[in-house]
């Protein structure tokens, strides 16, 4: 399933700068492995060291947060968005 | 309380407004607002409320007037520099509406002051540029089930909220901790653009606006979330989060604590 990832301020530096990138996956699990492989670091960024999501970010399936679908097994089909969004306060964002 | 006409003059075409009328422009002049910052985002919400009319604002903030605000604050001018920005605000809104009532509060909100200050304020509008302030203010409006408005500004980006606690998501729901610090850009360092305070002061001058009047709906339970350089506007769902710290069904928090210390800035 092809699908456009949504990238925020914060981690474009791994994606060279852009702020859109198409990526492949069944589910959103598999989405960021092939994520990490076009663009290493970012799994990291997004999970904690046990896995789970990191607790200032969310993932969204076009407006629904994957916590309210099926998490990380929350399918996507062809043309699906999914947005990383973190907590921002003025100017101070998460790195 | 009638309108006296002045007041039927100055807010004629808004209280043509079906929405509005006579009263609810009576509903507006007996709100009263806190407005924490006074900044990007804290300038537009507070021009435009007290053009409206809102009987009471009230406006927190520690910081006094930089040459480099004027680029995006657009309450506070050249010769406001080196004043402090709670003053110069106040004087700008005096200006606009005379009817309105301003206090002022030239500090930074704490643990130990927040609860006295909200207290008497229908809705707090969240401008800080800060994460312990932002946390602060979730809590104790959590806790005093006190509505207040959210938005964050960086860059060309911006996402805004509207938080009514327990109807809605809280903003520890949706973040339940900060970012950790560390190597952080600056406000400095990852800029902003002025006219993206101004798009979301704006929007949370209008949650505002209509949450006292009680018409249209709210930014409860979704996130906005704008790139302004792709004029790119969207609204995610947002859901409140039973294992929520703090409004959650089992909530562990049940006092203000040491956001400093949450937010990992002193250890």
């Amino acid at each position: 399933m092809k699908v456009k990832v949504r990238i925020p301020l914060p981690l474009q530096g791994l994606t060279k700068n852009q702020d859109e990138v198409e990526c492949e996956g069944s589910n959103v699990r598999e989405l960021f492995e092939n994520l990490n492989k076009k663009y290493p670091g970012i799994k990291e960024r997004i999970y904690d060291e046990k896995g789970n999501l990191r607790r200032f970010v969310n993932i969204f399936v076009n407006d629904e947060d994957i916590r309210f679908l099926n998490g990380e097994d929350t399918s996507l089909k062809d043309g699906d968005v999914v947005s990383i969004i973190p907590a921002i306060a003025g100017g101070k964002l998460w790195n | 309380m009638e309108l006296n006409e002045e007041q039927i003059e100055r807010y004629s075409r808004q209280i043509i407004l079906p929405e509005v009328g006579g009263e609810g422009q009576k509903k507006l002049l007996n709100a009263s607002v806190l407005i924490v910052g006074c900044g990007g985002l804290g300038s537009p919400v507070s021009l435009y409320l007290a053009s409206a009319g809102i009987g009471r604002i009230g406006l927190v903030d520690s910081d006094k007037v930089e040459l480099n605000n004027l680029q995006r604050q657009i309450v506070h001018f050249t010769e406001d520099v080196g004043k402090p920005k709670v003053l110069s605000a106040s004087k700008k809104l005096s200006a606009i509406n005379p009817d309105v009532k301003i206090e002022t509060y030239e500090l930074r909100l704490t643990s130990e002051n927040i609860m006295e200050i909200i207290k008497d304020y229908d809705i707090v509008v969240d401008g800080s540029d800060n994460f312990p302030t932002r946390y602060l203010v979730n809590d104790a409006c959590v806790f005093t089930k006190k509505p207040f408005s959210h938005a964050g500004i960086l860059r060309f980006y911006g996402q805004a909220t509207t938080i009514i606690p327990f109807q809605g998501p809280c903003y520890r729901c949706i973040f339940s901790q900060p970012p950790p610090p560390g190597s952080v850009p600056s406000c400095q360092e990852a800029g902003i653009i002025g006219p993206v305070g101004g798009l979301l002061g704006v929007i949370q001058a209008l949650e505002v606006i209509k949450f006292i009047l009680g018409k249209g709906e709210l930014l409860v339970g979704k996130l906005l979330v704008i790139d302004a350089l792709k004029m790119d506007i969207r609204k995610v769902k947002i859901h409140r989060n039973p294992n929520c710290p703090v409004c959650g069904d089992n909530s562990t928090v049940k006092e203000l604590i040491d956001y400093e210390e949450f937010c990992g800035l002193r250890r």
